[in-house]
């Protein structure tokens, strides 16, 4: 157990194992599987036709927004070569890969989801776990068939973020009571508001840079605390998601070629 | 003294893999918390009614599978179990005589050594829950031990596993 838990020396066996336990968890999660295919199965056409009809609007809507997108990421180019600084966002397409959760249960007093992809997907430990909305968690465990993924709103879980309005950096670190994370050591005087929109940071050699985290929800600055209370609340649907994506960030890519950690920090102070 | 063959060793892990399968199988938010600790009730079992078979070598492998089910540190189950194992192995022939209510007594008492020895180690090495919550799956263990009783009872004698 020492040998787990300060050295993961024993991931061989659990990988072993996980050769009996990955069918355990799919057939668990088959009669699920099942009614989610029969329901999807037995869906009336004039709801199909009304579903298409709601998809092509919104993909309509999301291909206009994506050619002002191009206009703008031209617009940022050049200001940026103007400048004579370097592109951080340049990675902001990454490699990824759509997985789903498996409804399974674990240990009720961690939060951890179990996905269908493992190392024959080349999942990695550590691999950082998107949804739409927001970031949603990171590889802990990899099995050949399955993997577990610690939720950013697990008490041992700490996301490195940075407020998308002024740039202040913090540690989001989950909270054990709620689906909530608190933003840690904060001076009392801090400029974080509420609704203010916290990103991730890219520090940390984790997660990319640029994804959304949370929202603040609630701030306590009483001078009598030693920092500030900063309650923040995931993006992402953490509880209601059935689909995630698991993302290869290009520094990741760098960081086996190189044998180290690149973040879009040291990659600008080597060039 | 006839010599009794050892029969129906694949119905005994066929018990486990449902006892696995029962442990992750999704409940709703509220029953997460009172799920019994199905692969201790087949341990205790097991171990009571054939001693000689289920002993802690088959409660520790079955407590590995289980922390690599659960994804926690690997061991912690797998020690708790094999030490209930032990302590039912040392007292099985007064469990065998015992009436049901009496065992269930006895259940919840093996039930929450082995949830305080994992509370113990999750308290170690990160976040310990609250105990008072920790302990209902014992509870809940102890009353649905005359059931999980009877129920692998039947299965032992219509496989005649010995």
């Amino acid at each position: 157990m020492v040998l787990d838990h300060r050295y993961h020396a024993t991931n061989f066996i659990r990988s072993t194992l996980s050769v009996v336990v990955d069918p355990l968890r799919y057939l668990v999660n088959l009669p699920f599987d099942i009614t989610d295919w029969a329901s999807q199965s037995f869906v009336s056409r004039s709801t199909l036709q009304e579903e298409n009809q709601t998809l092509r609007i919104k993909n309509e809507l999301l291909n206009a927004r994506l050619q002002k997108y191009a206009s703008l990421k031209a617009e940022n180019a050049n200001l940026r070569s103007l400048l004579k600084s370097v592109d951080k966002n340049e990675e902001s397409f990454e490699q990824v890969l759509v997985a789903e959760i498996l409804s399974v249960d674990l240990d009720p007093f961690r939060k951890q989801i179990v996905i269908n992809k493992g190392t024959d997907a080349n999942v990695y430990i550590g691999q950082p776990l998107i949804g739409a909305q927001g970031v949603i968690g990171k590889v802990v465990h990899v099995g050949h068939m399955t993997s577990t993924a610690m939720l950013i709103t697990d008490p041992s879980h700490s996301l490195p973020v940075q407020n998308n309005r002024n740039g202040v950096r913090g540690v989001a670190v989950g909270n054990p009571k709620k689906n909530q994370l608190s933003l840690i050591h904060q001076p009392t005087n801090t400029d974080i508001k509420q609704g203010d929109l916290l990103v991730t940071s890219g520090l940390g050699c984790f997660f990319p840079p640029g994804y959304p985290a949370g929202k603040v929800t609630n701030i306590n600055t009483n001078p009598s605390l030693p920092f500030a209370e900063i309650i923040v609340e995931p993006t992402a649907q953490l509880d209601r998601n059935r689909e995630v994506l698991l993302i290869w960030p290009s520094h990741y890519q760098m960081a086996q070629e190189h044998g180290e950690c690149v973040t879009p920090g040291n990659k600008e102070k080597k060039q | 003294m006839k010599q009794v063959m050892p029969h129906g060793g694949f119905t005994i892990v066929l018990t486990f893999v449902l006892a696995l399968i029962l442990t992750i199988f999704p409940l709703p938010g509220w029953a997460e918390e009172l799920r019994p600790l199905w692969v201790v009730l087949t341990v205790i079992y097991w171990a009571m009614a054939l001693p000689h078979r289920v002993s802690i070598g088959i409660a520790w492998m079955s407590g590995l599978l289980l922390d690599v089910l659960l994804d926690a540190l690997l061991g912690q189950h797998a020690l708790a179990l094999a030490l209930v194992a032990f302590l039912t192995i040392r007292i099985h022939q007064r469990l065998r005589i015992f009436p049901l209510w009496q065992q269930s007594i006895v259940i919840f008492v093996m039930c929450f050594i082995y949830s305080i020895i994992v509370l113990w180690i999750k308290g170690i090495t990160g976040v310990a829950p609250n105990l008072w919550l920790f302990i209902l799956p014992s509870v809940t263990s102890a009353i649905i031990w005359p059931a999980v009783f009877i129920f692998l009872r039947q299965i032992r004698r219509a496989y005649r596993v010995n």
